[in-house]
């Protein structure tokens, strides 16, 4: 009886709580029954992403990653480890060779055993490449479907319920914005299901490890981070916020050493487990690496809006410097950057603390790394979204600029349509009526009329930079003029965001520990 | 309610429901269309480039106009718009078969656009009612998986000419019968096949706006006879000048076209084929000498001999009698006592009707009484019940539309979507009230009193728990297993099975509503 009482209670609360609120019957079931529906739904729109074209559609002879996505499972079914990373006559490795880690093959593997079964022309040994056929395309895109729904989904609940119950203040409505937020974030969908590539599992894992550094299960998220890093060694973008973190919070326990070579362990544990094949001697480990730090192609490639790419319209950087200099100074600009967020870590972990250093740390690794692509704006943009309730307005405008930057490569793939829906799902869910009056008004004391003057005149800049994009053509001296504008607009915003995300979390140790002081007093 | 909500915020969450729909409807611009997509692109050349005395007797193609006047005046307003975007999609002879991106573009984008007439209808339908019903209601409508298959991806104007029926509808509720038989009359000009609920319009209108003595009576009578003479004459008027009239009628009604479609909907003569079959195979076991009909319903289309073997053949006349026989209770019941409250669950019964009985019933007709019953779905947890049952079946009962691979994951969570946004919203509106009425039993109308009656919330009972359960089994049996186990033999089982198992629950469903009026 006494629990039905209470049950009541909160029953009635809940009914308080949601009194003019739209949301009402997507609510009012548990979280778990609005993550539900919402992700069918965000399934849904990945599904019908999925129709469209895909990066080199009938574009002979190198295609696009579809092919090179297609071409590793042809590999990977019909070689033996050791000869995936290894050029031979068998393994032409300048035709889409294999260059990310082994995890990657591994699921390359799985996914070619997949499509064996049912379209056995597609990933024959040679015959099969530049194979494009309606049944091949779809079980290829519904390789990518079940990946997202079995890694990154389960992920993102995990995420949002672990941080939602140590964030106090949160709303019902705005927990289902965030899972809106998180699983419909247009970048990544038009990315994997769109240009074709399995950002979402490496994302997820990454997204899973956060939550289990969230709930305090260190060891667990070391074990997933590492997995998100041998699938994509991208995800090393992520590498100094984990390191830091993790660091900071095993030395504030009482045996620091053990700590720290526990997770150790299970670190190279985990390495140890994914790097079997190559284990037997360090010719093959070199062999693998060399293959996954591709220097040779350059500090940038195409026009992407880091700080390389930017400022080679002043310094030739390529002729100014040999590859060996250009390798050194990325680093050091790149560590000196991701600097100042860890050492923040180190002196005051905290999960708000790590989300931005996540942030930060991936901000500075675009902008500064060697041999970034346009697709890696995805992992800055993850650790937004995650703090999406934190800093909506800042979330939007990096959503935006992510999409924008990656606009010249997606009208190449022929996706301007999705680019558009998606665009506008984005930015309908982001405003959906009735959210939270409340927050809005904290953040526009938070703004000042200036900066929103800003914003509007940049928002109206690149859409105008967007019709320019469609329907004009550059002049024939400057071909690439347009997406040199687009990289610079990008850029800029970019630099001033690593500024303000800095800035944030140094701001947040200085806040939490006023309010301790205060607490003593 | 109006004071809690103004106007311009609530039609503004109408919008968004709409815009959301919206942009899922763009990302399904590259996906499979029926032959009806290159149908009505034929209409719009042929409403363009030829004279309108020759738009009934064409033949350039084989997809000739058979729907009303109104329609094809519709597609040559269009064909304007198509003509600026791409003279070639309007060419009679060049464009047939055109599958450009232009044209696909402009289509798909036509019939987008072309919801908005949805839109309106249920925000007008919706405008004066209670917040939380009103939402559930826009959720129902506005994100109707059926509307999408049938369509977004099949490809027809079904959202638009729904619009018009629901702000027909919306009119007699509010009582404003005239206008609500205009609007009914105009969109029969539109597409006949909304004809099945005439003879409802007829006795609700004759008796609640004619019925009021005999000098006023009979002056109402003749306005809204003249009021639909008026827009006949504006729809076929060009016809009977150019002397068309018959050849426009003879393509309107094609009964030479047989009993069932190819794949059968599930309707009431699925059950009556298949005791004819049982019928026949069991005379024959017992040794009379049945002779097996040259035409049979699974192989496809139907010639001129009867295709039963033992049971008297149906002809359109019978299948019409059969209609109306169904139809009167209703109509007793509305010239009895004509209640505008409950004028949407009368129509939506006389296109349930049309659909078990009718002749030559396409599965897509489903939508004529799904999107009106949305409507009262959320006025009791019977009603939502019910809907629940109903619209899963009849959305399930649209999947044979899309048999290519590319868009099954598409058609199978447009049903979850649906079944879940269902579950959530009356689980919420029912389980709510049950505690909210506990609270304030103030009001005591009689939806409400049947409301409290019925404690528990929203939860399925086992028959239609299993029922819903079964759609799952046969579903699974007809795409993995039959394949699997008996490859290319009995090829239509698995249609034939949905077509069975569909029937199964619409016939329940229509028996339900009967009772409901009765």
């Amino acid at each position: 009886m006494g629990k039905n009482k209470a049950e009541k209670v909160t029953d009635d609360k809940v009914e308080v709580d949601n009194g003019d609120d739209v949301w009402w019957w997507l609510i009012c079931r548990s979280i778990g029954a609005s993550f539900l529906c919402i992700s069918v739904f965000a399934l849904l729109v990945r599904a019908a992403v999925s129709l469209h074209p895909y990066s080199g559609a009938g574009n002979p002879p190198k295609f696009g990653d579809y092919e090179a996505q297609r071409h590793w499972m042809e590999i990977t079914l019909n070689l033996p480890a050791k000869e995936w990373y290894h050029n031979s006559t068998i393994n032409d490795l300048s035709y889409w060779g294999l260059d990310y880690p082994p995890l990657t093959a591994y699921q390359s593997y799985v996914h070619g055993l997949f499509l064996r079964s049912f379209d056995p022309d597609s990933v024959p040994l040679f015959t099969s490449r530049g194979h494009e056929t309606y049944l091949g395309k779809l079980l290829m895109r519904w390789t990518v479907l079940s990946s997202d729904a079995l890694i990154f989904f389960p992920a993102v609940f995990g995420f949002v319920s672990v941080y939602h119950t140590s964030r106090s203040s949160s709303r019902k409505t705005d927990i289902v914005w965030h899972i809106a937020m998180l699983l419909l974030s247009p970048c990544l969908i038009l990315i994997d299901h769109g240009h074709f590539q399995y950002n979402c599992i490496s994302l997820g894992l990454t997204v899973g490890a956060v939550a289990a550094i969230l709930s305090q299960k260190e060891l667990v998220a070391s074990v997933l981070f590492t997995l998100a890093l041998n699938h994509k060694q991208m995800s090393a973008y992520f590498a100094p916020a984990f390191l830091s973190h993790l660091l900071g919070k095993c030395l504030r326990r009482k045996n620091p050493l053990l700590e720290v070579s526990k997770l150790g362990l299970v670190v190279i544990g985990t390495f140890a487990v994914i790097w079997w094949p190559y284990l037997h001697s360090t010719d093959a480990i070199f062999v693998v690496l060399s293959r996954l730090a591709p220097f040779e192609r350059g500090i940038y490639e195409d026009y992407v809006a880091n700080f390389w790419c930017t400022t080679s319209i002043l310094f030739k950087w390529k002729r100014l410097f040999t590859t060996q200099t250009l390798k050194i100074i990325s680093l050091t600009a790149t560590v000196l950057t991701c600097l100042p967020s860890m050492v923040q870590q180190l002196l005051a972990p905290s999960s708000k603390g790590f989300l931005y250093g996540l942030l930060n740390s991936s901000l500075s690794f675009y902008l500064f790394s060697f041999q970034v692509h346009e697709k890696s704006i995805l992992l800055p943009l993850l650790p937004a979204s995650l703090l999406a309730l934190e800093e909506p307005r800042p979330f939007k405008w990096l959503t935006h600029l992510a999409l924008f930057s990656m606009f010249p490569l997606l009208c190449r793939d022929k996706l301007v349509l999705p680019y558009v829906a998606l665009y506008a799902l984005f930015t309908l869910l982001y405003h959906a009526p009735g959210r939270c009056s409340g927050r809005s008004k904290r953040s526009k004391t938070d703004y000042s009329s200036v900066a929103s003057i800003m914003t509007g005149l940049l928002y109206l800049c690149s859409f105008i930079l967007h019709i320019v994009y469609l329907t004009m053509r550059p002049p024939e001296k400057l071909p690439f003029l347009f997406e040199a504008v687009i990289m610079l607009l990008c850029f800029s915003q970019f630099m001033l965001f690593a500024f303000y995300t800095n800035a944030k979390q140094w701001l947040l140790s200085k806040h939490s520990t006023t309010v301790k002081e205060k607490k003593h007093i | 309610m109006e004071n809690q909500n103004p106007p311009n915020s609530t039609s503004k969450l109408l919008l968004w429901f709409f815009s959301i729909s919206a942009c899922v409807k763009l990302l399904l611009i590259p996906s499979y269309h029926s032959t009806d997509f290159e149908v009505h692109r034929h209409w719009l050349a042929l409403t363009r480039s030829l004279p309108l005395s020759n738009w009934y007797s064409d033949e350039t193609s084989p997809w000739t106009l058979d729907y009303p006047p109104f329609f094809a005046y519709f597609e040559r307003s269009l064909s304007l718009l198509a003509h600026l975007v791409d003279p070639r999609i309007v060419d009679v002879h060049n464009g047939l078969e055109y599958k450009a991106t232009s044209v696909i573009y402009f289509q798909r984008i036509s019939v987008i656009l072309s919801d908005l007439c949805l839109v309106y209808g249920v925000y007008r339908l919706t405008k004066n009612l209670e917040v939380k019903r009103r939402d559930l209601m826009w959720v129902l409508v506005v994100w109707s998986p059926g509307l999408m298959i049938v369509d977004h991806i099949h490809f027809q104007y079904n959202g638009f000419l729904l619009g018009w029926l629901l702000l027909s509808i919306s009119c007699l509720q509010e009582g404003k019968d005239l206008m609500g038989g205009f609007l009914f009359a105009v969109l029969l000009c539109f597409k006949h096949l909304f004809a099945v609920a005439a003879p409802v319009y007829f006795v609700y209108l004759l008796r609640h706006y004619c019925w009021k003595g005999f000098v006023r009576g009979f002056g109402r009578l003749s306005l809204i006879g003249a009021v639909v003479v008026a827009v006949f004459t504006a729809a076929y008027g060009p016809f009977i000048y150019h002397g068309q009239i018959q050849q426009v009628i003879r393509r309107m009604f094609p009964f030479g076209r047989g009993l069932c479609h190819a794949y059968w909907a599930p309707n009431f003569w699925v059950f009556y084929i298949i005791l004819d079959k049982v019928l026949s195979f069991i005379l024959r076991r017992l040794g009379f000498g049945i002779q097996i009909p040259a035409a049979s319903f699974t192989g496809g289309l139907v010639g001129d001999s009867s295709p039963f073997a033992v049971l008297p053949r149906v002809t359109p006349a019978a299948t019409f009698i059969m209609v109306l026989l169904a139809l009167s209770p209703c109509l007793i019941k509305a010239w009895r006592n004509p209640r505008p409250g409950l004028i949407a669950r009368w129509i939506a019964y006389a296109y349930m009707c049309g659909f078990l009985f009718g002749w030559h019933v396409h599965e897509k007709a489903a939508l004529h009484f799904v999107i009106p019953l949305a409507i009262v779905a959320a006025q009791s947890l019977e009603d939502a019940k019910h809907y629940f049952m109903l619209s899963i079946v009849s959305c399930y009962s649209l999947f044979p539309l899309l048999y290519e691979a590319q868009e099954y994951p598409i058609k199978v969570m447009l049903l979850i979507l649906h079944s879940i946004l269902m579950w959530l919203g009356f689980s919420a509106l029912f389980n709510d009230k049950s505690v909210s009425k506990a609270a304030n039993k103030k009001k005591g109308t009689q939806l409400e009193v049947k409301g409290s009656s019925e404690r528990g919330g929203f939860v399925m009972g086992w028959v239609g728990k299993s029922y819903l359960f079964g759609l799952l089994i046969v579903e699974i049996w007809g795409q993995f297993l039959h394949p699997y186990f008996l490859g290319d033999k009995l090829p239509f089982v698995p249609l034939m099975s949905i077509s069975i198992y569909c029937a199964l629950g619409i016939m329940y469903s229509w028996i339900w509503q009967l009772s409901q009026i009765v």
